[in-house]
């Protein structure tokens, strides 16, 4: 008397019933594979080739320059194979050299062609390869320089570069502990927020950055998309650590301090990893404005992140040794980028490594919220709104220093 | 579209063979990668996949080759023009000069008629690349027409291409003969499929052109629709060994600025891959013309010799003694010359762009 409808119950077990549930979801599965693969294994029946010609697009992925040749690595990010046939290199036809000759590059495939060139110092190079149509891909090499093999002397520059632009800053941020320690629970907030102003800028700066990196290479990993990937990718990696770090102290402990350094420090690690890629690049591809101008520019914007990452403990104590971790979390990485950026630079890859920090940059700034509210529990104060907007207009004119 | 397998590279090159004689293009390149570039080029160029294996110690018996600074080792990489299915050699198309059928008409004057259809054809202008061409008669050039002073012509044009056509002649005649269409006096725009003739009288002698008049000029110009005409002086000109060399380029991408193959006779480097034969002391005639699209100007320079030069061959005095001319689109020339010395001698433009782009040839001179 229970079952108003006793019908509608039985129902779905009308067919199947007898069949466990996970063959129910295997058998649909199955069919649909079944009918994809037929339907290709046919040439896909009724459906034309293609409309217009095909659909030559090749992006030049990774330029090295060695003494006496050029070196392309070409991804095929269209829908159709391609083949290049002919080289031209400042306008003169020259020889080249496959990995596989006559081969097609099909879709998403790679391949390496290399020129014997007898290339100059700091010369342009703008370099043409001709497909079978006569369809030209276009590549510049703006100035002519070595690119550094992956050498003991190459991993020693980066990590000198890395070293200064990613640990030392920090460190010296962390320089103000002290100081912090004795200022007001007022200032504190103030300071948060100026941490929040500097977070927010850092997102905005590394979604900029990964964004038109995304756009220089193959677009068939997905562009853009990538750096929206990375970022939600890295947002939900991270709020599920930090759950589960509240869910194993917070129980024993009330103290929030330690676990948001930690994640601010590997907030600003994964930037600085992004950060590093970026520099390592530009000295692979001799775009780099080496000196101490750079080196500034970066120590100035740097050492606000190392603020950031001792804030969380102007009112607990911090063991040295605990200060020296997160700082080396949150420079390192920036060693590490310029490694990976000079030695076997993606565009792709760092795209979506930017992505990652700017979803861990959004992580921790989430984090910092409570930490900015004031007596009445308003996130958004007449402080906390002057300290966002002075911590975003400090990386903004430090990052003037930077690029110009 | 052609997905034509390329040929596997030439047989390797007996390291003990003397090189005096034929020469491969491959070993003149690797002759030169030392000149070219560092030893790194040189292994390169000698070791790998596409067949460069003599040593570079050869280079050294590859002299007085080096004065032009690498230029010989330009060229195109691997493989050669299937000159068969373009269904023309630019090695034959250089002496191939077509009289047409010739009847007597009632004056007792000579009635000179040719065959021209326009139509679409692919043509390979440089290894592995296919360039989708308007032809007249399946090449480019077209036809070299050619006739005598006062004689009657007749062209028997038909149109198979997919595109509107015409056939505009460089000389004297009316006006609705000038197969430039859309001026309003009757001069037909000649459709697909259509059929037009074209009469007119042979004159003045000397070297000329024809080609589509239809707009795009530009487009149905680089497309391919062009080719000489010559008129004889009545007395006829010196025994000589006759060369047709039309002067032009490929805008493969069609993006309208500049091109990226440039040739005598279309196809890029044939004549360095096929050196043009000539006999030590014998009259060379060269009917040259420029009908180059999207660049300005062209030139031709040759290499241990002048010429004598007749602008548009329209006078028997030649205006200049040279080695070096440049034509504008349009523009033509004879040149007329003996070469003194055995051995090969580079021709090219000496606009050094188009000479790297395919512009760039060999004459062979033998005893």
């Amino acid at each position: 008397m229970t079952e108003a409808n006793p019908a509608a119950r039985a129902r779905p077990d009308w067919w199947g019933g007898q069949f466990p549930s996970w063959l129910l979801a295997i058998v649909p599965l199955a069919i649909i594979a079944t009918g994809l693969v037929v339907f290709a294994r046919l040439h896909a029946p009724g459906v034309p080739k293609r409309t217009g010609p095909p659909a030559e697009e090749l992006a030049v992925e990774r330029t090295v320059l060695r003494p006496g040749r050029i070196e392309l690595t070409v991804r095929n990010d269209g829908p159709d194979p391609v083949r290049v046939v002919q080289i031209t290199v400042n306008d003169a036809f020259v020889q080249f050299i496959t990995d596989a000759p006559d081969a097609e590059v099909g879709r998403l495939r790679a391949e390496k062609l290399t020129i014997p060139y007898d290339w100059v110092e700091a010369h342009a190079y703008s370099i043409e390869l001709l497909t079978p149509t006569g369809g030209t891909i276009d590549t510049n090499i703006p100035v002519a320089t070595e690119t550094p093999t992956a050498g003991p002397r190459f991993f020693a520059v980066m990590a000198l570069l890395g070293l200064y632009v990613g640990i030392v800053p920090v460190f010296l941020g962390m320089l103000f502990l002290p100081w912090l320690r004795r200022i007001g629970e007022q200032w504190i907030r103030l300071l948060m927020a100026v941490t929040t102003g500097l977070l927010v800028w850092l997102a905005v700066d590394a979604t900029l950055e990964g964004v038109k990196l995304a756009g220089q290479g193959p677009q068939a990993f997905g562009g853009p998309a990538l750096v929206f990937f990375g970022a939600i990718l890295a947002y939900l990696t991270l709020s599920g650590i930090d759950a589960w770090l509240r869910s194993r102290r917070g129980a024993v402990e009330g103290d929030s301090s330690p676990r948001l350094a930690l994640l601010i420090a590997v907030g600003i690690g994964l930037h600085n990893l992004g950060e590093g890629l970026a520099i390592g690049s530009a000295y692979a591809l001799g775009a780099l404005p080496l000196g101490a101008f750079l080196v500034v520019g970066f120590v100035l914007q740097n050492t606000t992140e190392g603020l950031a990452i001792i804030v969380p403990f102007t009112q607990r104590p911090a063991s040295v040794g605990r200060l020296m971790t997160l700082g080396a979390i949150a420079g390192a990485p920036a060693i590490v980028g310029a490694w990976l950026g000079g030695s076997a630079y993606n565009s792709s890859v760092a795209a979506l490594l930017l992505g990652v920090g700017v979803g861990a940059v959004l992580q921790v700034i989430q984090q910092l919220v409570p930490t900015i509210r004031d007596r009445l529990g308003r996130a958004l104060n007449p402080a906390s709104l002057s300290g966002i907007a002075t911590g975003m207009a400090i990386l903004y004119l430090t990052g003037l220093l930077v690029s110009g | 579209m052609m997905w034509r397998k390329r040929k596997s590279p030439v047989a390797e090159p007996d390291p003990a063979a003397p090189t005096a004689g034929v020469v491969s293009r491959r070993r003149v390149l690797t002759a030169f990668a030392p000149l070219a570039g560092t030893a790194a080029t040189a292994r390169l160029l000698a070791g790998q996949s596409l067949g460069f294996s003599t040593p570079p110690a050869h280079a050294a018996e590859m002299p007085g080759m080096g004065s032009h600074g690498g230029g010989v080792g330009m060229g195109f990489r691997g493989g050669s023009v299937n000159h068969v299915a373009n269904g023309f050699d630019p090695s034959q198309l250089l002496r191939d000069f077509d009289w047409g059928t010739t009847t007597q008409l009632a004056d007792g004057r000579v009635l000179r008629e040719w065959n021209i259809s326009a139509y679409d054809k692919d043509i390979e202008i440089a290894p592995g690349i296919s360039f989708p061409a308007w032809t007249y008669n399946g090449r480019i050039p077209g036809p070299t027409l050619r006739c005598r002073e006062g004689e009657r012509l007749r062209i028997n044009f038909v149109n198979g291409s997919s595109h509107p056509h015409s056939m505009h002649f460089h000389g004297l005649h009316p006006a609705f003969m000038d197969g430039s269409p859309g001026l309003g006096d009757g001069q037909p725009l000649i459709q697909s499929g259509d059929r037009f003739v074209y009469e007119f009288d042979a004159t003045p002698f000397g070297f000329h052109l024809y080609h589509c008049h239809v707009m795009p000029l530009a487009l149905h110009l680089a497309k391919g629709l062009y080719g000489g005409f010559i008129i004889d002086p009545a007395q006829g000109r010196p025994e000589a060994d006759e060369l047709i060399m039309v002067m032009n380029g490929f805008n493969t991408n069609f993006d309208g600025r500049g091109n990226q193959i440039y040739a005598v006779n279309t196809v890029g480097f044939a004549y360095q891959e096929a050196p043009i034969k000539v006999k030590r002391g014998e009259l060379v005639r060269i009917y040259l013309a420029n009908m180059l699209e999207f660049d300005p100007i062209n030139s031709f320079h040759i290499h241990g010799n002048f010429f004598n030069y007749y602008p548009t061959g329209t006078s028997l005095q030649p205006s200049e003694y040279t080695d070096t001319v440049s034509q504008v689109q349009g523009q033509r020339g004879i040149l007329e010359l003996r070469f003194p010395y055995p051995g090969r001698f580079l021709f090219h433009a000496h606009k050094t762009e188009f000479a790297e782009l395919g512009w760039l040839g060999l004459f062979e001179v033998e005893e």
